[in-house]
């Protein structure tokens, strides 16, 4: 008996978590991608908006085909990012999963990262959907260097938005939690300039911009094909960095608060 | 020491846990050994869950020390538990052999699947979508993923609830066939024979507090009360004074054609002497019916503050009055 019961605490103590982080992200991955509801807009939108706005109705210029493919990606990862973590953490808190999950010997950060991965596959796709639109509808030209810039600032870029709807989760319900991320996505969306660009809109809109994370996301992309506003690129990347880790430390917070 | 720390499966030493100013747990103390199954009765709200709850360190107590393994309810003591909770919340749209994959990776060394299926029961439903179960299928699921780990100890909070007869019957098999193999088991549940196929010892929660423990043989001694129903013009204040009576309660449904008939609910240790005189005081009297009463309820009655069950004889008369 306590020979056995040695063996059971020792095995215990070193197995390794690393198949359970894999499979945690596989599955979430899955379970989204078989959800609809989440799965079609997040997907289909930016790439939907971008045909409609930068190739169809736009007879002019082959820029604003370029300026659109840099800030509809930030839209759709954005969107990923926010609706991802938002809802699915709130109904998941709301239905008592993640009670189970921490009765459960799932390893402590497997919830996060799963989600961090599926939030970023999204993103990947998202970005890999809308360049290939730019490249062939959109007449787009872009170096091999820049194509891949943009796709690593779209993947990374969903981080603050994923940070932000996480701390959204934990503070709202599974009903609320879609309307709020709503309110955030899509004024924040228009008031950054990814839809139109700033200087078409009102002087004080633009002046404002800078207050949004999306704001700054969008300089980072379209400093990549060399049509930002000149900001520096340590300021972005810091507040960026900022809003990440202060929404991730608010929400481990709430989530350790139960 | 070294016996007690190795049979020890889990223990709570003394607790104290409050929820804003509601008092969830009082001064328990318990203990959940190798090979046995210990059922924890008591009213929703009794602190059930709550215990379950710390003993696998998902709230810290206010006071006192929960173990598990002899150890703080971390990770590595978890490895070696399995559980069902009420209600797990589980995504609708994994399929049932994912969802075993992904808890049977927590475990150092799983149960196989094939071990699973047949332990709770899955035959033909790995392939389905959790959300596609009828709720007694989600529920064996359930048990399957509590118990895909091997776990030397076993959390279940009635796992049985919303499960067809056969079913249960299988689960209850099913959970003595680990037990005689040296797991502990945890249950929590409503049903009165569920404690009595299973458990070697009961603990009975009220309000926070253990109102009553003992093995299931100490526990069938004092269950000797039945529960007398009929429809009646009496009065129950009345009848809640004859002897061996330990409540009577009169429902919101008065009927007959003046509503001077009301369901009547009694709790007695003396069914066939007080339904003897129930007959006799009302000839009138209708649709009697008399049940042994439910363990957790038998306990809770035996157990009841005096100044509550003044209150309750007090709302007795106003409802009858």
């Amino acid at each position: 008996m306590n020979a056995s019961h040695a063996i059971a605490a020792d095995a215990a103590a070193a197995h390794s978590s690393l198949r359970s982080y894999l499979l945690e992200a596989r599955y979430e991955c899955l379970r989204l991608l078989r959800t609809p509801s989440f799965a079609l807009p997040s997907l289909l939108f930016p790439p939907l908006f971008y045909v409609l706005f930068g190739v169809l109705l736009n007879k002019s210029s082959g820029d604003a085909a370029r300026y659109l493919l840099a800030t509809y990606g930030v839209f759709g990862v954005m969107g990923a990012g926010l609706f991802a973590f938002g809802v699915t953490v709130a109904l998941e808190r709301e239905q008592g999963f993640l009670i189970y999950k921490r009765a459960l010997p799932m390893p402590p950060g497997a919830y996060l990262f799963a989600k961090m991965a599926m939030a970023m596959v999204f993103a990947m796709l998202i970005s890999l959907l809308l360049s290939i639109l730019a490249a062939t509808v959109g007449g787009v030209d872009l170096r091999v260097s820049q194509w891949l810039l943009l796709w690593v600032v779209n993947v990374v870029g969903v981080l603050p938005f994923a940070a932000l709807g996480l701390y959204i989760g934990t503070l709202v319900g599974g009903q609320g939690a879609p309307a709020i991320v709503n309110i955030l996505y899509l004024p924040m969306a228009f008031l950054s300039g990814l839809w139109l660009p700033l200087k078409l809109l009102p002087a004080w809109i633009a002046q404002l911009a800078p207050v949004w994370p999306s704001f700054h996301h969008s300089q980072i992309a379209l400093k990549v094909i060399g049509m930002d506003a000149g900001g520096s690129l340590a300021l972005h990347l810091g507040v960026l960095t900022g809003v990440t880790a202060l929404f991730f430390v608010l929400a481990r917070r709430r989530l350790a608060a139960g | 020491m070294m016996i007690a720390s190795v049979q020890t499966l889990a223990q709570l030493r003394d607790i104290h846990r409050r929820y804003g100013s509601t008092i969830a747990l009082d001064s328990i103390d318990l203990s959940l050994q190798r090979g046995e199954v210990l059922a924890l009765l008591g009213a929703n709200g009794a602190g059930k869950s709550t215990a379950i709850g710390l003993l696998l360190g998902l709230l810290p107590p206010d006071r006192g020390e929960a173990t598990l393994f002899g150890q703080a309810p971390a990770l590595v003591a978890r490895r070696r538990s399995g559980v069902m909770l009420q209600s797990a919340g589980i995504p609708d749209n994994l399929r049932v052999a994912e969802l075993l994959d992904l808890t049977r990776s927590y475990y150092p060394a799983p149960r196989s699947v094939a071990d699973c299926v047949a332990l709770a029961g899955l035959d033909g439903l790995l392939d389905r979508n959790y959300r596609r179960l009828s709720g007694g299928q989600q529920r064996r699921v359930q048990f399957a993923l509590a118990i895909c780990g091997n776990p030397e100890v076993l959390f279940l909070d009635e796992p049985t609830t919303g499960l067809d007869i056969d079913a249960r019957q299988r689960m209850w098999a099913t959970i003595r066939e680990l037990v005689a193999a040296g797991t502990g088991v945890l249950l929590t549940t409503h049903y009165l024979e569920e404690a009595e196929a299973l458990a070697d010892r009961v603990v009975v929660l009220n309000r926070g507090r253990v109102a009553a423990a003992g093995t299931m043989q100490d526990v069938r001694a004092l269950v000797s009360q039945r529960r007398i129903r009929c429809l009646s013009a009496l009065d129950v204040a009345r009848i809640a004074s004859w002897p061996g009576v330990r409540s009577a309660t009169r429902g919101h449904d008065g009927c007959g054609h003046d509503g001077s008939l009301a369901r009547i609910e009694i709790l007695t240790d003396a069914a066939e002497t007080v339904a003897r005189r129930l007959l006799a005081e009302d000839p009138a009297l209708g649709e009697l019916e008399i049940q042994r009463a439910g363990l957790a309820e038998a306990f809770l009655e035996l157990t009841r503050d005096p100044a509550d069950a003044d209150a309750g004889s007090a709302t007795d008369q106003k409802e009858a009055a």
